[in-house]
Order: structure tokens, then C-alpha cells, then sequence
């Protein structure tokens, strides 16, 4: 088992290194240093001098990949690439380029802190609503029920994430004027701004995780064990609760433990429309900003996150399906 | 319980009850707090409530008056020759070789409480020498055990005169003030050695750069004759120099902050003049988190402030003098949240949970009052909760600017060529309809047509004034300019060669490239067909040319644009800050200068360096008139419009008048706590019914599940048809 | 006239040419096409993929572009407009002439913005303007409105009618050989005793019928849905947004296909450091957040073409090739997920036997790979492409939020939606653009998504589990 989370470990540092390396090519070929400074100096009056300024204060008055002017090593070190890319790996995220004042690590420590608040009561609760209503509608199979179901759940996933936020917005916070539209407080007050997100990114989640876990579970249905369960004498319930629902646990896992990295970093739409100020809206400002610094990090704790989640799910696998031995 | 904290304030509970003004801001915090680095209008917001300029405007004045701040009085300039003797003040321009400025300071005026002001019983200052690890976890300057204050004095004005000179920080006035102030340019030179001396050795990208004590180096422009006597030298003659004493770059620095932030660690924990400001006004910051909530409470060490007992006519009826006399600021904090859209902001607002929508932002006023016009529902809405909107023309325009370097739009080589340009932008001026599209359409970025480069308002301007216009795009009917019908324009075409849009000698239909400056939003896609629009009437096609502001930026740099829109926010209240955006030596493709659209005109540029040294009288306003002539007849601008400036203010908010000009205006502000507790308590009652219904029909669901699931329990295991056939 | 053929359109053709190929093969085939037989048997697919072929030929009649030639003097050379327009554009010529100024509510006469207006004494008062095409012909809106409506809406519901009865004699006059004449044919229909859904298919047929007769009834004297702010029919912009969304979720989707096909085949064929390398390749691009990706890669195109800007003749042409390029980038972007599933299936059909037994044949690897592994991995790229299709759609509603998607110049749901967020917040409230986005955009993706589930059921032997059989029909002939 140590065996195989070193390994994984160890594959995991070189997706991150290519990842590092990507981002890096991928910013850099669309903005020169140049044009990040103009962009991010901003101001009625904007000279050459003060780019220059701008860029060496940063440490982006190196070369981008090679110093020619260099010898030996030096010529891949004395770069932005190298410098940027170990400070990375030692997790020291350093200060944003448009605010100098911004310590991204700190940032991203306070952030993360708001953006668990919103993502991991809505994952919970995402996982529960839905397995609960799938096993609901496989209860209740060959029905009307069912049916009818399986209707509104493809209905409600054809419906498009902003209309359930635009019109959830107006109706609750501006008619009925039960929740404020946005906005973030610290402490015991977070609760009355983060129901309205919670509630409708459930909401617009739930048709097609629902409609996912009713085919796992109707899979599982199909199976001899099943019917032999059944033949026994176990109610209908007792057969979803004691056997379907804990053998199709792998599907289920899987598909909710890729959601986990989102767990932290954030949903980018849901943090920007309601104003909470978590590591998803953080992203938005980066990339609209061009902030590279920022970028990077969050590229970086993405991929991190990814990873780990990964090692985690098949952990995860092991305890729950004793046939699963990781190699 | 928990149903009483259940509503949509955005506030912690009993808010509403805190004499505190409630305001938002959009986008990120600001930028650059510092006084000799703030320049965009968002800070204007704290900078103008934290520090102290030496002249201020007077609120409630127009047109705009100087008033005095942290100086006692306005002082006029005296001017010596070459040889130091006094001349008279009209001498001519040719003979001044020094313009003095002897400005009293007031006495009695103090820091804020700060740490970098603290000393020990000895007078040795506790925190300016902190070790490592002393400092710790503290983000606030009020985290520290210990505050301390000063009185203000000239050497604190010198020295921040002396900081446009200091390398390390943003200092974008430099060029503007290193022109008139004698021995600056020197100075800036001379702060380039000596930072590089100090730094050397040590990494560019250090965050925490030592202190560069700039009361080593003399200034010879500035200097304290004494505590309360600051003196100022300028190269010549400079009229506008008292405007740029009434900004944030001439506000005192003192230089102990200045050596406080400088120590190691200070970047790290966010400490900084950009995030802590420290001045002499009658606010200072005390909370500051980052991207989400400021906090300025009152300055304990403010001078003795009192309200104006004079303003304009229609002040006293408007109810604007009835504090008069009494001690400012009346708020004991302001508190600005951040909300990242317009859209909620307006609600917030309509809901009563802000004071206003936010400080530095001029068209909040025109929005309400566009959507207040448009219904009677909404008309009553508003009456009901008694939304004060304001509103006035104001001196700041938006404009289409041609490039005078393009060879269709632009100047021409040869005098045949300069005249058929010169119809092809005069008839582009007279079909673009800025009375219905910036009148009518886009009411809310609304404003009046403008005739000329020259604002209402200022000394010498006619524009506004009854039968004044623009003989080129307007003409007078009923004593009433309107714009000239399009068969004038059409003419005109025909005139520069292109009739119909079409090209006479090729026959291809004219196409013109509007360069615009930023990606295009679906908001904007509106206002940029409705250009289209215009320009169709021409039969011109108009090919518009996106791109984000870098590019933008390096196009006109390279002088590759041909139409583009621009505006301008008078940087202070004189005709001079406009019509240098026409002046030749100022085109920016050629000299980075401010004239975007490249105009040069030598008869007109000699009569902007008359200008600049005039003092307002009759000759001033004779070479302005001229200017406006030319200008006119060269349209080397559709000439746009005059963006309205009006604020939106809640009834028990009072005081509030819309001046761009003036940045200070929360210490004016006067809240009725009691007032608001009611008016948020009576306009946000939560709606309950639905919430309620809904649950019963939850419950309705769940009954009727519950007894399906009973019966399907105990359902006999005779199969639907079909069932098992798989 | 001079016909003009822009990238997407070429895109859209060749895919429009290619559905025929394959439903020829289908023809020829006899698995798939029973599989196909079943989709189309599903009263709920065969429905929902009749609305998508319905959206699918608006979207090719808007495929269609050219530029007039413009009037030109004697023996000089003919010059074009330089506007771009489409089959569509003309057939809605009227509508689109039809531009207010501002504002209007559906089916309104006057405008929703009060203005200063002065009338025949000289007095000038704030009043609602008439609008200049909306509800022109009536004298007095006031009294005449109801009636006027009314007329027309019955005119177009008799109108659809009309098309609805013809559909059903054609269908009977089809149906009559095998059903003993006429009668029986329309009984069986009635009763669903046909070996296809007819009867669901022309239930659908007229419920849209009927929807859109009176549209096409009103269309020419009133705004249906209103205009937008700068007084641009609603509808139109609604029907025109219909394109960009198939040419972004088709051409996306097919974007996708080679690589992961490519890439998935390999890894599970070859193994060792070919699967190694391209799962590396993968999990890398999966570990970059998608939205900074799409947003780094629209970000260069954009500098490539504003460095550019002679390379095109007309603003249309850029526009269009910007969307390309994005769709290029989600394919781009997007292939690991298919190539995980391809990948997986691959690992398991080169245990097969027949696959063992090519091998000691010795098949060269390229042949195995294209006769065996890819025909029999092809169902599972079919049900990716009509699921990611509907997605994608939605997707571009949340990358025009972001600020990456389309060029707001061409009309897209997303951009449709994002102006709505602003103007729902007006006083009153403009809710039709909002109104108009939400009904044509579920519409599309709940038929993309029911046609979807059809497909996957038929295709997919694990689905056939999870089908809920509530409308079950009794067939004529057995299920093969």
C-alpha cells in the first residue's frame, strides 16, 4: 500500500512539472512581460521607464525559457521560467504581480477557508439528495413514478446553470427578500449567503446526478444477487439499503470523488454570481487580470488537488470493494 | 431566532442602527492608497478622507471655488526675475524666471493615531527598529501596543513633494510636477543614484526595500521657511498649479510611516501606505480586508472642521445649509463592502441597506433617475421611499476621435486632400445623433451633446449657454440649437468625395475601422451598432476593430488607429485640462503625450501657449472662444457629449450635492440612524407565505411517497406485463 | 449575388453530408441498423430527434451566406456589400428591417421607455412612442390590439391546423397498402399500432405546428418576443442564435473525435510507454482548470488575429473564424474524457479471442486497430457526441460569462442570457430577451438530450436496464 501511494506520489510530481510547464507556455505565449505591466499599471499616463520598473521588481526582466547571455547552467536558471517554477515546488507562492501587497499564500489559506463553506455542505448534500432520490425513483421502477422521474431529471439538466441562478436570485432574494442577493460574512452570519448558492447549485446538479446513480443502481439491480435477495423474503427496501446501494458504492464514488478538487478550489460561476469571495472568483480575477503569479498557484494547487483526490478515490476503492488490490 | 437573522441584509444584525455611512465598491480593493500614488478615481474615495491636501474645493460652490485644507489661506504667487527681485504680478511671461508660492500652514494639525509615531519615555521611537519576529502576525497598525501622533508641519509637505522623486514607488505625477518645480528634475536624478547606491548588492525583487530617507537631499523648489510656512518655487508662470495643490499629491507625508513600512516583513503582512494611509483628514482606515470590506473610522486628532454656511443659490432651499457651523465629520465610520455587479449594487441600494451606491462613481444618480422617469410605477416607488437623485452636467466628456495621422479621416497631404477630409469628419460630425443616442437610447451613460472641446462650467466656457453652438453640426431653430438634417451631411460627402459612401473614383463603398478599446461585451455590442447605425446613414460601412486595452495601447502608440472613442475626467476645473488634449506637442502616437488623436493645428498650438499663462479675465476667454473656432471648423473630434454626473442618496442621508471635482465629500455626509432603522425594517419584510406553501407541499409529496412505498411493499408479486421478458 | 462560404458553413455541410453517408451505411449494415431501428421505435427519441432535425434544417437554411452586389454605375466593375448575409437573413428580411429604437414588450404597439414627445400643438409631454413597424397598422392600438391579435393568432392555429391534417393524409397515404386502406391506416395511427411512433411524431409535428403558425402569422406586424435594446426583434435573434449553438456543440464534439479516438486506441492497444505517455499527457490536461485553458487558447487566437487584420475581407469572415477556432479549442481541450472510455474498451477487446487469433495470423497492428478495435469502440463514441452535444451548448453560456465565448457579434444564447442578468434587475423588469433564450435553449437541449438517451439506450447493453417503460407501446412486429 506504501508502496503504491509513493508511486503515486512520485507520477503525481511529474504531471505537476508538466503542468508547470504548460501554464507556462501557455500565458506567456499570448502576453509578453511587457504587456502584463502596461495592463496591470493601468493609470492615465504610462511610460516605458516605469514597464521597466515594473518588470525588474517582479523578476520579469530575465529572458522567458534561455539566457543566451549567460554560461553553463546559468543559461536555464538565470530565467523566469526556472525561477518562477522552483519557487512553485517549494510552496512558496510569493506576491501577486498586480498588487505587490497581495501574499498569495495567505490569500489563498483565507480563501479556501470560504470556498470549503460553500462546497462541502453543497458536496454532502449533493451526495445524499441525489443517491436518496435515485434510489427513490429505482424503488418505485416500471411505475409512474419512475417515469415521471426520470422526466423531470432530464428536464431539469437541459436547464442551464445561470437561468437557475438569474431566476433564483430575483424570486428569493429580490421578491420574496428572504436572503441577501450576495455577499460574504465571516462566522455564524455565512449562513443566510451561502442557502441561496447551496440550494440552487443542488438544484441544477441534482437532475443529472440523479439520473447517473439510477443506472448504477438499476445496473446492480439486473444482478443473480439481487433476486436471490428477494427471493429470501428481504423487502424491496431492505434490498436497496443492504446490498444494491453498498455494492454500487465503486461507480458512485468515482463519479462524486472527481467533484472533490471543486471541493476546494471553488465553483467559478456560483463564487462570481453571488459575490462570495472564494478561490473560483479568485481564478476569474486572475485570468481576467493577468496576473500571473495568481494563475500559476491556482494551476498548481489545481493539479495538486487533482492528484490527491485521485490517490484518494483509489484508496477508497480498497475499502470498499475487498476484490480491488492496488498493483 | 434564527428566522429574526434570517433576511437579506449584508450587514451584521443592528447595522442599520450605527451612525455609519454604508457605501460599495465594485472590482477589487484600490490599488494605490499612498498620496503620491493614488490616481484613479475608486481611491479618490479614501485618499481624499484620509489625507489632507493643502486647498480643497468648496462643496457646495459653483462654478468650482478653491477653498484652504491643512493650509490657512489660498496664497497668490509672487514672481522674481532672473536676478531674485520682485516683479509685478502682469509682468510679462518672458521676465519671470521664478513663481513663489508662500503658503501658510495651519497650526494645531495632527497626525492620526499611528505606531510609527510612538516613543518610548526617552523620545526614542518603540518601532522603527523591530526585530524579527517582533512583528508577527499583525496585519493592522492596530495591532500594535502602542500608537502615537504629531502635529503637522511644512517639512512634512516638502518631503512628500520630495517622494514624486523616490524610484521605488508609483509616482505618476513626476513628469507633470518635475516640469514646474524648480530643481526637481535634478532631484529625480539624483534619487536614482543614490537608491541604486543603497540598493546595491541587494535583489531587485526584495519587497521590503530599505528607507530611503529623502530629508537628507535638499529640494530646491520646496522648502519650510518654518513650521507653519511652506514655500514653493516654480520655473514660470503657472496659473494651474493652485488646482494641483487641491489633489492628494500635495498632501503632507510624514516621514516616520514612511520609515515604519520600510522594515522587513512590513509586504509580507500586507502593511503599506497602500493598505494603511496615514493622514492629517478626518478619517482614517482601521479595517482593510483586502477584495472584500473597508472600514474608515474617525480621525480622533481631526482639526476643528465646521459646515459651510454659504453655497450656491438653490442651496439653502435645497436644505444643504442647515448644518452650517457644525463640527464635521458627522459619521463616525464609513464602511465600503465589496459587490462585484452593478445589479446587485442597485438593489442594495433600492432596499435601503446602502447609503449610496458608491462614492466615486457619478452615474448612479443618472441610472435611478433614467429607470424613475421611464414609469410612474416606478416614479411613486421612488417618491415613497424618497431616493434623493441630484444630477447636473459635469466636466467630463466622451467622445469620437479621428486620427490625424490617417490619411482618410486624418489631416491629408495636400490642401485639396485637407478639404475633402475635412467634410468627410464634419459630415461624420453632423450624422452622429448624440442627442438620441446618449440623450434618449443610453440614458444611463447619459449627457448633453457637446459643441466643442471646451466644458460648462468653467471660466470662459459658453457651452450650454442659451445660443451658443456648434455652426458646423447644429443650427438654430426657434432660438434653439438642433442638429443640422442629414442632406447637409450627405452634401458634404459628396464634398470629400465620397457620394452616397460610395468612393467617386472606384466606386467601393467606404469603409472606416473603429478601433475600440476593449473586448465587447453584450452591454456594449448595443451602443457599438447603434454607431453602426449612424454611420450607415452615410452609407459608410463601419468596421469595428476589438481588442483588449494592451493592444489597444500599442496601436495608438504606433499611430495605427483611425476612429476610436475616448473621454476625459477633468483632472480640475479649467478649460486648459481639456484643450491640451488637442495640443500638437501632446499627440500621443508621436510623443506619448495625452492627444490621442494626434490634432495639430499650429494656430491653434500657438494659442494654447498663450493659455497656459493666462489668468482668467477677457483675454482668456477671447483666446479660448478662437481655439473653440478652430477646433470647430477642424473636427478633429465628433465632439461627443457632456456626461451628467448625478449621485443617488437615501432620504436620511443629507448633504449630498454632485460635483466631479469634489472628492472629499463623506465628511460633509450626515446620517439619521434612527431614520434608516425604520425605513430598512419597513422595506425588506420577508415574504414567508411561499416558503411556507412549499413546505406543505413537500410534505403533501412526502405523505403520499410514504403510503406509495407501503403499498408497494406489501404489492403481490404478480408482474407487469413484460417485466422479466428482457 | 455573390455566395459566400465561410468556414462553419463549409463545416456544417460536410456534416450535413456526412449524417447522409452514415444513414446510408446504416442502411447497408444490418447491426446497426437494428440498433437504429430501436432508437427510432422509442416514441420519446423518434419525437425528440424530429424537433432536432427541425432545428437542424434552420440551422442549415442560416448556412447559406452571400453578399448583394451593390447598384453600381455603367461599366464600372461590380462591387459587393460588404455585409455578409444568409438564407435565413432574407427570409426574415422583414423582421429584421423591422428595428425600433428601443425596448418594446411582445406583441406590443409602443415602446417601453417613456420619451418627450411633442405633438401636433407644439406641447411636449412624456408619453410611450408608437413603435415604427411593431403593431404600425392599427389606428388605435388601445381598442383594435385584442381583436387584431386574435384574428391573426386564429389565422396561423387554422394555418397549422391545416399543415397538421396534410402531415396525417400523407402519413395515412404511406401507411394505407400495409393497413388495409385508409381507414385502417388512420385507425392504426390513432392507436399507435404502426411499427414506427408515428403517432408521437405527429403529435410533435403538431404541437409545433401549432406553435409556430401563428408566429409566422404575427411575425410580419408585430414583435413576437419584443425587442432588445437597441431595438432588434427578439425572435430573430433567438432564431439566429439557434446556429451558433449546433455549430458549436456539433463541430466541438466532432473536434474531439480524432485525437481521443487516435490516442485511446493506441494507449489500450499497445500498452506499456504508449499508454504510459499519452494517460500522462491526459491527466495533465485534465489537471488544468478548463476554464483557463479555453481562455489562455481564445486569448492567443484573438492576438494572432488583431495582429492580422488583413486577412480578411469582411467582419463577418473574422467573427466566423473566431468561432471556429473556439470550437477547435473545446475539442481541443475537451478529448480526455473520451479518450479514458476508449481506452478502457480498447484494454478489453484486445483480450478477445478473434483479436488473439488476428495476431497469430499475423494482422499487422494497423489493421487490427482499424477492422476490429475501432468499429466495435464506435458506440461508445456515439453516445460521447450526443451527450457532450446538448453540454457544450450550455457550456457557452457560462464561457460567454467568463468573457471567452463567441464575438458578441454573432447572436448566442449565452450572449442573450448574460444581457438578460443585467436588464432583469431593471424597474419594471425586461424579461422577454431572458423569456425567449430560456424557451428556444431548453428546448434544443432537452431534444438533444431526450434523442441522447434514445441513442444511448439502444446502443449501450448496459443501458437497456434503465429504461422506464411507462409508455410502452405494443409493437406489430418483435424487437429483434
Amino acid at each position: 500500500m506504501l508502496h503504491f501511494v509513493l508511486r503515486r506520489l512520485g507520477y503525481g510530481l511529474a504531471i505537476l512539472v508538466g503542468v508547470n510547464l504548460f501554464t507556462f507556455f501557455l500565458f506567456f505565449s499570448v502576453n509578453t512581460p511587457d504587456d502584463m505591466a502596461r495592463l496591470n499599471i493601468g493609470g492615465k499616463r504610462v511610460t516605458q521607464a516605469q514597464i521597466e520598473k515594473w518588470k525588474e521588481e517582479r523578476g520579469y526582466d530575465k529572458p522567458l525559457y534561455y539566457d543566451e547571455a549567460k554560461a553553463g547552467g546559468e543559461q536555464f536558471t538565470h530565467t523566469i521560467l526556472w525561477e518562477r517554477s522552483v519557487s512553485l515546488f517549494a510552496l512558496d507562492f510569493g506576491r501577486s504581480d498586480a498588487r505587490q501587497a497581495i501574499n498569495i499564500g495567505h490569500e489563498v489559506k483565507v480563501r479556501m477557508g470560504v470556498s470549503l463553506q460553500l462546497a462541502l455542505p453543497l458536496f454532502i448534500l449533493q451526495v445524499i439528495v441525489s443517491v436518496a432520490f435515485a434510489l427513490l425513483l429505482v424503488f418505485f421502477r416500471h411505475t409512474r413514478i419512475d417515469f415521471w422521474g426520470v422526466v423531470l431529471c432530464v428536464l431539469m439538466l437541459s436547464i442551464s446553470s445561470l437561468f437557475y441562478i438569474i431566476v433564483g436570485q430575483f424570486l428569493f432574494a429580490r421578491v420574496l427578500r428572504l436572503v441577501p442577493m450576495n455577499g460574504f460574512a465571516p462566522g455564524l452570519d455565512a449562513v443566510k449567503f451561502l442557502i441561496l448558492p447551496i440550494l440552487l447549485s443542488l438544484l441544477s446538479r441534482l437532475g443529472g446526478e440523479a439520473r447517473l446513480y439510477r443506472a448504477m443502481f438499476l445496473e446492480e439491480m439486473g444482478k443473480d444477487y439481487v433476486r436471490t435477495a428477494r427471493a429470501k423474503g428481504l423487502s424491496e427496501g431492505q434490498v436497496l439499503r443492504r446490498h444494491v446501494l453498498r455494492n454500487a458504492l465503486i461507480p458512485i464514488i468515482t463519479s462524486a470523488g472527481s467533484y472533490l478538487p471543486y471541493v476546494f478550489l471553488g465553483s467559478l460561476v456560483f463564487e462570481s454570481f453571488f459575490g462570495i469571495p472564494g478561490l473560483g472568483a479568485f481564478v476569474i480575477e486572475a485570468i481576467t487580470g493577468q496576473d500571473f503569479a495568481i494563475v500559476r498557484t491556482m494551476v498548481f494547487l489545481g493539479a495538486l488537488l487533482y492528484i490527491a483526490s485521485n490517490v484518494l478515490i483509489d484508496l477508497a476503492y480498497t475499502w470498499v470493494d475487498p476484490r480491488v488490490r492496488l498493483s | 431566532m434564527a428566522l429574526a437573522g434570517c433576511n437579506n441584509s449584508p450587514f451584521p444584525q443592528g447595522a442599520e442602527r450605527e451612525n455609519t455611512l454604508y457605501m460599495a465598491f465594485t472590482e477589487r480593493s484600490p490599488r494605490y492608497l499612498d498620496p503620491t500614488s493614488s490616481y484613479a478615481a475608486p481611491e479618490s474615495t479614501y485618499v481624499y478622507e484620509i489625507s489632507e491636501p493643502l486647498y480643497g474645493y468648496h462643496n457646495l460652490k459653483r462654478p468650482y471655488t478653491l477653498i484652504p485644507r491643512a493650509a490657512a489661506e489660498v496664497a497668490a504667487p509672487y514672481y522674481l526675475d532672473a536676478q531674485g527681485r520682485r516683479l509685478p504680478d502682469d509682468a510679462p511671461d518672458a521676465q519671470i524666471a521664478e513663481a513663489v508660492y508662500d503658503i501658510p500652514i495651519r497650526p494645531g494639525l495632527k497626525w492620526s493615531p499611528h505606531p510609527a509615531f510612538a516613543k518610548d519615555a526617552a523620545g526614542n521611537y518603540l518601532f522603527h527598529h523591530l526585530k524579527p519576529g517582533e512583528l508577527g502576525d499583525k496585519r493592522s497598525p492596530f495591532d500594535f501596543p502602542q500608537l502615537g501622533t504629531r502635529e503637522v508641519v511644512a517639512l512634512d509637505f516638502v518631503y512628500a513633494l520630495k517622494r514624486h522623486a523616490n524610484p521605488r514607488i508609483e509616482t505618476p505625477l513626476q513628469a507633470v510636477f518635475a516640469e514646474h518645480v524648480l530643481g526637481l528634475t535634478d532631484y529625480v536624478a539624483q534619487m536614482k543614484r543614490e537608491s541604486a547606491k543603497q540598493l546595491a548588492g541587494l535583489p531587485e525583487t526584495l519587497a521590503d526595500k530599505p528607507f530611503l530617507d529623502l530629508r537628507q537631499w535638499p529640494l530646491a523648489g520646496a522648502q519650510a521657511v518654518n513650521d507653519h510656512l511652506l514655500r514653493i518655487r516654480l520655473k514660470g508662470r503657472y496659473p494651474q498649479w493652485r488646482y494641483w495643490l487641491a489633489t492628494n499629491f500635495a498632501a503632507a507625508v510624514p516621514w516616520e510611516v514612511d520609515a515604519f513600512y520600510a522594515q522587513p516583513g512590513m509586504a509580507a503582512n500586507s502593511l503599506g501606505w497602500n493598505q494603511w494611509p496615514v493622514g492629517s483628514g478626518p478619517f482614517m482606515m482601521t479595517e482593510y480586508v483586502q477584495d472584500r470590506r473597508h472600514v474608515m473610522s474617525r480621525n480622533p486628532n481631526y482639526r476643528v472642521d465646521t459646515y459651510p454656511c454659504e453655497g450656491s443659490p438653490g442651496d439653502a432651499e435645497a436644505g444643504l445649509l442647515a448644518d452650517c457651523g457644525k463640527r464635521m465629520p458627522f459619521v463616525d465610520k464609513v464602511v465600503t463592502i465589496n459587490v462585484k455587479e452593478k445589479v446587485p449594487i442597485k438593489e442594495l441600494f433600492k432596499q435601503g441597506y446602502l447609503d449610496l451606491p458608491e462614492m466615486d462613481r457619478a452615474d448612479w444618480g443618472v441610472n435611478l433617475a433614467v429607470d424613475r422617469d421611464d414609469s410612474d410605477d416606478v416614479k411613486r416607488f421612488y417618491e415613497e421611499r424618497g431616493f434623493q437623485l441630484p444630477m447636473m452636467v459635469d466636466i467630463t466628456n466622451w467622445y469620437l476621435g479621428f486620427n490625424w495621422l490617417d490619411p482618410v479621416v486624418g489631416k491629408g497631404d495636400t490642401p485639396p486632400q485637407q478639404q475633402r477630409n475635412r467634410a468627410l469628419r464634419q459630415a461624420i460630425s453632423i450624422a452622429i445623433d448624440w442627442e438620441e443616442g446618449y440623450g434618449r437610447i443610453f440614458r444611463d451613460q447619459g449627457g448633453d451633446a457637446a459643441h466643442g472641446p471646451i466644458p460648462p462650467g468653467v471660466f470662459g466656457s459658453k457651452e450650454g449657454q442659451p445660443g451658443e453652438f456648434n455652426p458646423v453640426t447644429h443650427r438654430l431653430v426657434d432660438g434653439k440649437p438642433v442638429r443640422r438634417p442629414i442632406e447637409d451631411a450627405r452634401q458634404l460627402m459628396v464634398d470629400a468625395g465620397y457620394p452616397g459612401g460610395r468612393d467617386v473614383k472606384t466606386g467601393k463603398p467606404l469603409v472606416l475601422n473603429y478601433d475600440f478599446q476593449r473586448v465587447v461585451t453584450p452591454e456594449l455590442k448595443a451602443q457599438n451598432d447603434w454607431l453602426v447605425r449612424q454611420f450607415a446613414k452615410l452609407g459608410i460601412q463601419l468596421d469595428i476593430r476589438a481588442t483588449d486595452f494592451n493592444q489597444f495601447q500599442e496601436k495608438i502608440l504606433k499611430g495605427k488607429h483611425q476612429i476610436f472613442w475616448w473621454g476625459w475626467f477633468a483632472d480640475y476645473p479649467d478649460a486648459e485640462n481639456f484643450l491640451f488634449l488637442l495640443y500638437g506637442p501632446n499627440s500621443k502616437s508621436l510623443h506619448e503625450g495625452e492627444n490621442t488623436s494626434n490634432y495639430a493645428n499650429p494656430e491653434f498650438d500657438n494659442l494654447y501657449r498663450k493659455l497656459q499663462s493666462l489668468q482668467d479675465g477677457p483675454e482668456k476667454a477671447e483666446v479660448m472662444a478662437t481655439m473653440n473656432t478652430i477646433a470647430r471648423q477642424d473636427a478633429p473630434w465628433a465632439w461627443g457629449y457632456w456626461s451628467y454626473s448625478g449621485v443617488a442618496f437615501q432620504r436620511w442621508v443629507h448633504n449630498g450635492k454632485p460635483g466631479v471635482v469634489v472628492r472629499d465629500r463623506a465628511r460633509y455626509l450626515r446620517i439619521d440612524a434612527a431614520e434608516r432603522a425604520r425605513s430598512i425594517a419597513a422595506w425588506n419584510r420577508p415574504v414567508w407565505w411561499p416558503l411556507l406553501a412549499l413546505a406543505a407541499g413537500a410534505l403533501a409529496i412526502f405523505i403520499a411517497t410514504r403510503r406509495a412505498w407501503r403499498a408497494r411493499e406489501t404489492a403481490t408479486a404478480l408482474a407487469p406485463p413484460g417485466e422479466g421478458a428482457r | 449575388m455573390k455566395p459566400v462560404l465561410l468556414w462553419t458553413d463549409l463545416a456544417l455541410w460536410l456534416l450535413a453530408a456526412a449524417l447522409l453517408g452514415y444513414a446510408w451505411r446504416v442502411k447497408a449494415n444490418a447491426n446497426l441498423r437494428a440498433n437504429w431501428q430501436r432508437v427510432l421505435r422509442d416514441p420519446v427519441a423518434a419525437s425528440a430527434g424530429v424537433v432536432m432535425a427541425l432545428f437542424l434544417l434552420l440551422t442549415l437554411v442560416d448556412s447559406i451566406h452571400l453578399r448583394r452586389a451593390l447598384p453600381t454605375t455603367e461599366g464600372a466593375a461590380v462591387v459587393y456589400d460588404t455585409r455578409t448575409l444568409s438564407a435565413l437573413d432574407l427570409l426574415l428580411a422583414r423582421q429584421i428591417d423591422m428595428r425600433e429604437v428601443s425596448y418594446s414588450l411582445p406583441l406590443g404597439a409602443q415602446g417601453f421607455n417613456k420619451e418627450s414627445l411633442t405633438d401636433a400643438a407644439g406641447q411636449v409631454r412624456r408619453d410611450y412612442p408608437r413603435l415604427q413597424f411593431g403593431g404600425a397598422h392599427l389606428a388605435d392600438p388601445v381598442s383594435q390590439w385584442a381583436g387584431d391579435v386574435a384574428a391573426r393568432v386564429g389565422v396561423g392555429l387554422a394555418g397549422g391546423a391545416a399543415v397538421v391534417l396534410l402531415m396525417i393524409a400523407l402519413a395515412a397515404a404511406a401507411l394505407a397498402p400495409q393497413h388495409d386502406g385508409w381507414r385502417g391506416a388512420l385507425s392504426d395511427l390513432a392507436a399507435d399500432r404502426t411499427v414506427y411512433p408515428l403517432r408521437a411524431i405527429l403529435v410533435t409535428l403538431a404541437v409545433v405546428a401549432l406553435l409556430a403558425g401563428p408566429v409566422i402569422a404575427l411575425m410580419p406586424h408585430y414583435h413576437v418576443f419584443g425587442t432588445d435594446r437597441t431595438g432588434n426583434d427578439v425572435l430573430v435573434q433567438a432564431l439566429k442564435s439557434v446556429r451558433t449553438a449546433f455549430v458549436i456543440g456539433a463541430l466541438s464534439t466532432l473536434a474531439t473525435l480524432p485525437i481521443a479516438l487516435l490516442l485511446g486506441v493506441l494507449a489500450g492497444y499497445y500498452k506499456g510507454w504508449v499508454d504510459e505517455a499519452i494517460q500522462y499527457v491526459y491527466t495533465t490536461l485534465s489537471s488544468v482548470p478548463n476554464v483557463l485553458l479555453i481562455a489562455a487558447c481564445v486569448l492567443m487566437v484573438q492576438v494572432f488575429f488583431d495582429k492580422n487584420p488583413d486577412l480578411f475581407e469582411t467582419a463577418a469572415e473574422r467573427s466566423d473564424l473566431k468561432m471556429l477556432m473556439l470550437c477547435l479549442i473545446l475539442g481541443l481541450t475537451g478529448w480526455a474524457g473520451l479518450c479514458r472510455l476508449v481506452r478502457a474498451e480498447t484494454l478489453k477487446l484486445r483480450e478477445l479471442d478473434y483479436v488473439q487469433a488476428a495476431t497469430a495470423f499475423g494482422v499487422s497492428d494497423l489493421r487490427i486497430m482499424a477492422r476490429h478495435i475501432v468499429p466495435n469502440v464506435m458506440h461508445l463514441v456515439l453516445i460521447t457526441v450526443v451527450l457532450s452535444f446538448s453540454e457544450l451548448i450550455l457550456y457557452e453560456a457560462v464561457l460567454t460569462y467568463v468573457g471567452v465565448g463567441v464575438d458578441p457579434v454573432m447572436n448566442s444564447f449565452g450572449g442573450m442570457i448574460n444581457l438578460a442578468r443585467a436588464e432583469m434587475s431593471r424597474d419594471p423588469i425586461v424579461w422577454w430577451s431572458f423569456a425567449a433564450a430560456f424557451g428556444f435553449m431548453v428546448g434544443l437541449v432537452l431534444a438533444a438530450n431526450l434523442f441522447a438517451d434514445g441513442v444511448r439506450d439502444a446502443f449501450d447493453p448496459k443501458a437497456r436496464y434503465a429504461r422506464p417503460r411507462l409508455f410502452r407501446r405494443k409493437t406489430v412486429a418483435a424487437d429483434a
